[in-house]
């Protein structure tokens, strides 16, 4: 029996009444497609990685849950976990700052709007950063610039590949042009990481836009994308008001971006540590035509920590 | 600038002397353009403009009556040049944007024209299949020896903006930047970019040709190259579109120029959900040349003349050239390794952020 006949055969077995279903999806007991409307057993949804087994809308997940999904257990060693976010510019819009920071940090239990660390992918060593879009929209500011320039060096010193799950609303405002600053640091990093022959995949998923799309999101050397996850440099509406006619529906979508060549594939949630790990064992070992490696500055080498 | 089938070349140390060539190479005689246009006013110079128009109507008065006025004039005169640092001096944030898009404040091409003993434009980005007009490119000689000059291109007129799509270049014209910048470094070529662009073109084609691609591989790309890069923002340096020919060993801005990470009006729209607050956000958001230098990230700040650079182009072209030639002077003495790993370094220690230390102090 496949997964998808186990799912219905459940939910034929289990007829609910509608009362009873909504206070269930009030309680988190049961979860609605967004897509389709079908419910799901919210335990069930979770074991399927949060992607509807009735139409494979994936639902959003964030960086614990993205975590858990790529990591072997018990080998996830986070990095940097003490880089904290500040506000330089005494930012102030409708509200502070410093405020919305301290706001966002204690309902979403994270420090910023990215998780970094190293840890074992299918027996495989990497490094991999996992932005979270509940932190004001997954928004770039020094915090992620510096936690993903750190988590590059890292991965450049130990010979790791990188991994970077990509969920983001672009640079974050507040911060003025030191976030604009660090889609440059990053893909600094990454020329150097590159520079060592080292593997990076970065994973677009829904949304990722903006800076993060001008930088270090288009600079995989393989590039994955979640299935109709949204990807863009400018905004649609922003393109809308430069163009007279409609936009295509699937305008910046995953697979347009698939059909224009700036993606090399989509992978379904459920597929993806499998594929990354394939990906990394068929550039394992090295090419078997060893070329010299370029020699790290070495105070570069010794910059890296 | 003589056109020869796409090929624009430019030689000697004016304008117009490549004109009269050009003219004697047709066989035709025509005028010289005359570049004595009205000078257009922005709302703070206010003040200024109604004591330039006394002073005329003073002049005119004592020529109908025959009255030497020559010193009141002269006081006059003083007067306003007074006022006009006064109001230059305190400039906010939002007037600044103001002279940053002036439409007569020189453009990219004006400048590599002005500091460059000869110039030739060169423009394939070998790909998209099209001129990206709102970028520019070529090998110029500057103090002797050859240098690609580049750079965002506003139109100087409604035409010309609406062939240089004011100033927005697409993925094409981040493509042919790059293509120009390795050429540089396969001959062993400084680099200077010049800045000027409102942001990179948030167009459907620009989109669907990898925008946000072009962008990225020009950022890690600039970070690999061997040669001395030095940047300017002329003008108006519009986020992403500024940054994707922004990332070199020098940045340099005028004083009345503005670089921000999304414009004040865009800003505004998207925290205020007022775009009416556009002022307020180019405050907030920090963009002028002194807030970026007390930021870490601007390393040299160009004074203008009194009056902005288009007040006086040709002093604003001296400035920039004495920068631009005692800051390549110091980056050549440096290696291409050297270069390399400096300029990632000044770029790494971009950010503000707090990190307890090992004794539990905060960095
Ligand atoms: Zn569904």
């Amino acid at each position: 029996m496949s997964l998808f006949d186990w799912f219905a055969n459940r939910r034929k077995a289990d007829p609910i009444s509608q009362d009873r279903q909504e206070r269930e999806i009030a309680d988190g007991l049961w979860t609605k497609c967004e897509a389709c409307g079908v419910m799901t057993y919210t335990k069930d949804l979770r074991a399927n990685q949060m992607v509807c087994p009735e139409c494979q809308h994936h639902h959003r997940v964030y960086s614990p849950d993205r975590i858990h999904q790529l990591i072997d257990d018990d080998t996830w060693q986070p990095l940097d976990v003490q880089v904290l976010p500040q506000d330089p510019l005494k930012f102030r819009d409708r509200k502070a700052y410093g405020d919305r920071l301290r706001e966002t940090q204690t309902k979403t239990q994270l420090q910023d709007a990215v998780q970094t660390g190293v840890g074992e992918l299918d027996g495989l060593p990497v490094a991999l950063g996992v932005m979270d879009f509940r932190f004001m929209g997954g928004s770039m500011g020094s915090v992620v610039g510096e936690k993903l320039t750190r988590l590059i060096e890292r991965g450049t010193r130990d010979r790791r590949p990188v991994i970077i799950v990509c969920a983001s609303g672009g640079a974050r405002m507040q911060e003025g042009m030191l976030s604009l600053m660090q889609m440059a640091k990053i893909s600094g990093a990454l020329d150097l990481h590159r520079s060592q022959r080292l593997l990076y995949i970065p994973v677009l998923t829904h949304p990722t836009t903006g800076g993060v799309t001008a930088s270090f999101a288009m600079l995989g050397d393989i590039i994955l994308a979640e299935p109709k996850a949204t990807i863009a440099f400018a905004g649609r509406r922003v393109v809308e008001q430069t163009l007279r006619e409609k936009l295509p529906d699937d305008f910046q979508t995953a697979e347009y971006l698939l059909n224009h060549g700036f993606v090399d594939a989509i992978v379904p949630r459920t597929q993806l540590k499998g594929t990354l790990a394939q990906l990394i064992r068929l550039h394992q070992p090295a090419s078997p035509y060893p070329t010299e490696l370029e020699a790290l500055p070495q105070d570069v080498a010794a910059h890296l920590r | 600038m003589l056109n020869f089938g796409g090929l624009t070349v430019f030689f000697g140390r004016s304008l117009g002397q490549a004109v009269r060539l050009w003219c004697e190479f047709r066989g035709v005689i025509e005028p010289m353009p005359t570049p004595q246009r009205k000078p257009i006013l922005l709302d703070f110079e206010k003040p200024l403009v109604e004591l330039e128009a006394r002073i005329s109507q003073i002049r005119e008065l004592a020529e109908e009556n025959e009255v030497d006025v020559a010193t009141q004039i002269r006081q006059l005169e003083a007067r306003a040049d007074q006022l006009r640092q006064e109001i230059f001096a305190s400039l906010t944030p939002s007037q600044r944007l103001q002279v940053a898009r002036h439409p007569r404040r020189p453009s990219t091409l004006d400048y590599i024209q002005a500091i460059s003993d000869e110039w030739i434009e060169l423009h394939g980005d070998r790909g998209s299949g099209k001129d990206d007009l709102a970028m520019v490119g070529g090998i110029a000689r500057f103090e002797g020896r050859p240098v690609v000059m580049l750079g965002n291109q506003k139109g100087r007129d409604t035409k010309d903006n609406v062939a240089r799509n004011f100033g927005m270049a697409s993925p094409g014209g981040y493509r042919k930047a790059m293509r120009l910048m390795k050429h540089a470094n396969q001959f062993g070529m400084p680099i200077f970019t010049f800045i000027d662009t409102p942001g990179a073109f948030p167009g459907f084609e620009a989109e669907e040709m990898g925008q946000g691609e072009a962008i990225a591989y020009n950022l890690r790309e600039m970070f690999s190259l061997e040669v001395p890069i030095l940047c300017t923002v002329i003008g108006e340096g519009g986020s992403g579109g500024a940054l994707g020919i922004g990332v070199g060993d020098r940045l340099m801005m005028f004083e009345h120029s503005v670089y921000y990470v999304a414009s004040p009006e865009a800003c505004a729209a998207i925290l205020w959900r007022d775009a009416g607050r556009a002022a307020q956000a180019s405050e907030a958001l920090k963009i002028t040349a002194c807030d970026l230098k007390e930021l870490g990230i601007l390393d040299v700040l160009l004074p203008e003349p009194i009056g902005g650079a288009h007040a006086n182009p040709v002093k604003a072209t001296e400035i920039l050239k004495s920068a631009l030639k005692a800051n390549l002077d110091e980056l050549s003495q440096l290696s291409g390794p050297d270069l390399r790993r400096l300029r990632y370094e000044k770029f790494r220690k971009i950010g503000v952020f707090t990190e307890p230390t090992e004794n539990g102090a905060l960095t």
